[in-house]
């Protein structure tokens, strides 16, 4: 692996990262630092553990039976994959979006006010403020404020997207993984989610997974190149475009397989 | 043959098959009605009946169904959700589980006077309830819970795993995330399971006549203790519900107008059901709209 540029500011940072699905090592030795509030995008053909690797961080692959992760994945100081750390704490802190936006059947108001009222906000004054400065992060405002009582599953395909990304951060994360947030999308919905994810950086680490090249040219800072659970270059995003040192990274952004 | 042609024979074939259906529903609900309409009367369906004279009701039996299905389903929903969440949530793919889920299936088609007679022999001798409702209720839980169990474990399994795992990222916990996510989405089905066994209860009478009897004392309907005897809340009372009474008055009837009250009786019957389908619908409608949290 080619760690083109050192990074300075990193929150996160993995250490021989292994990880099992039962028998099939899915990811190999995995070295990254991700940096603060900065947009770093995953990159790799289909197969080769991106998603995985995405969801140890939040642990959602605890869930999955008869998995084993080993190695380390600091956060600040904590290592999260200790048992000690307790996962549903840590995903708060470490919120996550879906390529199919999965709003709940309830009103969009209800979609962004659930977690922080499971989370213990009652007052309907602080939830509706809460409601309306995250569907503002989420650039939704203006497209729904007239309509928050009505069913989230009526938005279109885009404004859903935008809903989950609104809801995940109405629980306050410090970090957001997206995985393929827009692959779902048109091209309008797709500009606008991309737009959000630029701005959302001002106060938020993001980690996107995308299939998208242009995408991930335009809106990352940083890209790691994933092949068969490996980490095969990473760097500054317009380093791995323009001057990639690995072969299969240069083939694999030519379109040449994956 | 081509595809549209095909297309066409089997929209038709679909179209006769449903037509078939409802032409037979609709003659048996026509036939029914149009028997049993005109015996009700506000008499008819408050006071108790006559075993002797004509101009008896149906009241106590109308009141001791819909008090029935209630005792039923305090005992059976809490116990079928409970267990319907932990077999699509919680139990792993043992052989254990397998042979709980066989089971459960074997019991949902056990027949009904076999439930009844189940319940004679533990609830009425064995625990000493006696002809009673509580009797009746338990022999009708034992005799729904498999089925509801079933339809709710169905319908929680039919949540999109995208929603749990919305909810897990969220940082809610497993349970948060079953309480206010997945019942919720869920709960269509639930309501759907609940009105299919509360259909049952209405319409069940082998179960019932060795279990919640075949008579009903004296009730005072101003009464409303429920520790005293003549309460018709009562919950150690025998109690003849509607099904129990058609079927009890069709075979020994002795008032002259036996035919006419059973008519009478069997409309009621059919009313109550889809009265008490039209408000659980409701109720869940509202459910849902609070537990989505507006
Ligand atoms: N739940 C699971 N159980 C077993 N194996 C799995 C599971 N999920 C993924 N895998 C395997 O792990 C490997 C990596 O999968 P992963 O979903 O992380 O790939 P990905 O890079 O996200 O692919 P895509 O771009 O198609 O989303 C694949 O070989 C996949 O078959
Ligand atoms: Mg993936």
């Amino acid at each position: 692996m080619n760690v083109v540029e050192t990074i300075e500011q990193s929150v996160i940072q993995t250490e021989n990262l292994q990880f099992y699905y039962d028998t099939h090592h899915a990811l190999k030795d995995i070295n990254l630092k991700f940096e603060e509030k900065k947009i770093t995008a995953l990159i790799g053909p289909s197969g080769c553990g991106k998603s995985t690797f995405l969801r140890t961080m939040n642990r959602m692959n605890d869930l999955i039976p008869g998995v084993k992760t080993e190695g380390a994945i600091w956060i600040g100081k904590e290592n999260i994959i200790e048992s000690s750390i307790d996962p549903v704490e840590l995903r708060k802190k470490v919120g996550m979006v879906f390529q199919h936006a999965s709003v709940f059947p309830f009103s969009i108001y209800g979609n962004i006010a659930y977690g922080p009222r499971i989370h213990g906000e009652r007052n309907k004054k602080v939830l509706d403020e809460i409601v309306e400065e995250n569907l503002r992060a989420a650039a939704l405002w203006d497209e729904v404020k007239d309509h928050l009582d009505q069913s989230a599953t009526g938005l279109s395909g885009g404004q859903q997207q935008r809903l989950t990304i609104a809801r995940t951060l109405a629980t306050k994360p410090d970090i957001l993984l997206m995985d393929e947030p827009t692959s779902a999308l048109d091209p309008i919905s797709t500009a606008k989610v991309e737009e959000l994810i630029q701005t959302l950086k001002e106060h938020y680490t993001i980690i996107i997974v995308t299939h998208n090249m242009q995408q991930a040219a335009r809106i990352s800072d940083f890209t790691a190149f994933f092949l068969n659970g490996e980490v095969k270059e990473y760097g500054q995003t317009a380093t791995i475009f323009n001057n990639p040192l690995n072969s299969e990274t240069k083939d694999y952004i030519a379109g040449k397989f994956g | 043959m081509s595809a549209k042609r095909k297309d066409q024979l089997a929209t038709a074939g679909l179209y006769v098959i449903v037509g078939i259906i409802i032409t037979v529903l609709a003659g048996l609900l026509g036939f029914v009605f149009v028997k049993g309409v005109p015996q009700l009367s506000w008499q008819f369906i408050t006071s108790p009946p006559q075993i002797f004279k004509e101009g008896g009701g149906v009241g106590p039996q109308l009141f001791n169904s819909f008090y029935l299905l209630v005792l039923t389903l305090i005992i059976s929903v809490p116990i079928a959700i409970g267990a319907g969440i932990y077999l699509a949530e919680y139990a792993k793919d043992h052989w254990i589980i397998r042979c709980i889920r066989v089971l459960i299936e074997v019991l949902s088609s056990l027949p009904s006077i076999v439930v009844g007679l189940f319940g004679f022999l533990f609830f009425v001798l064995y625990m000493g309830w006696g002809f009673s409702i509580l009797s009746g209720a338990f022999a009708l839980s034992v005799f729904n819970l498999p089925l509801l169990v079933r339809v709710i474990e169905q319908s929680i399994h039919n949540v999109p795993k995208s929603q749990r795992e919305a909810g897990w990222a969220l940082g809610f916990s497993k349970w948060e995330t079953i309480t206010t996510i997945i019942l919720p989405a869920a709960l269509p089905g639930i309501v759907t399971g609940i009105i299919l066994a509360s259909g049952r209860v209405f319409g069940e009478a082998a179960a019932l006549i060795y279990t919640a009897g075949m008579s009903t004392p004296i009730i005072d309907f101003t009464n409303w203790n429920p520790l005293s005897p003549t309460s018709p809340l009562h919950p150690f009372r025998p109690a003849e519900t509607m099904a129990v009474h058609i079927w009890k008055i069709n075979g020994e009837g002795i008032m002259p107008d036996a035919a006419a009250i059973s008519d009478g009786a069997a409309a009621l019957l059919i009313i109550s059901i889809l009265f008490f389908n039209f408000t659980s619908r409701f109720i869940g409608n509202l459910l849902f709209k609070k537990m989505g949290a507006n």
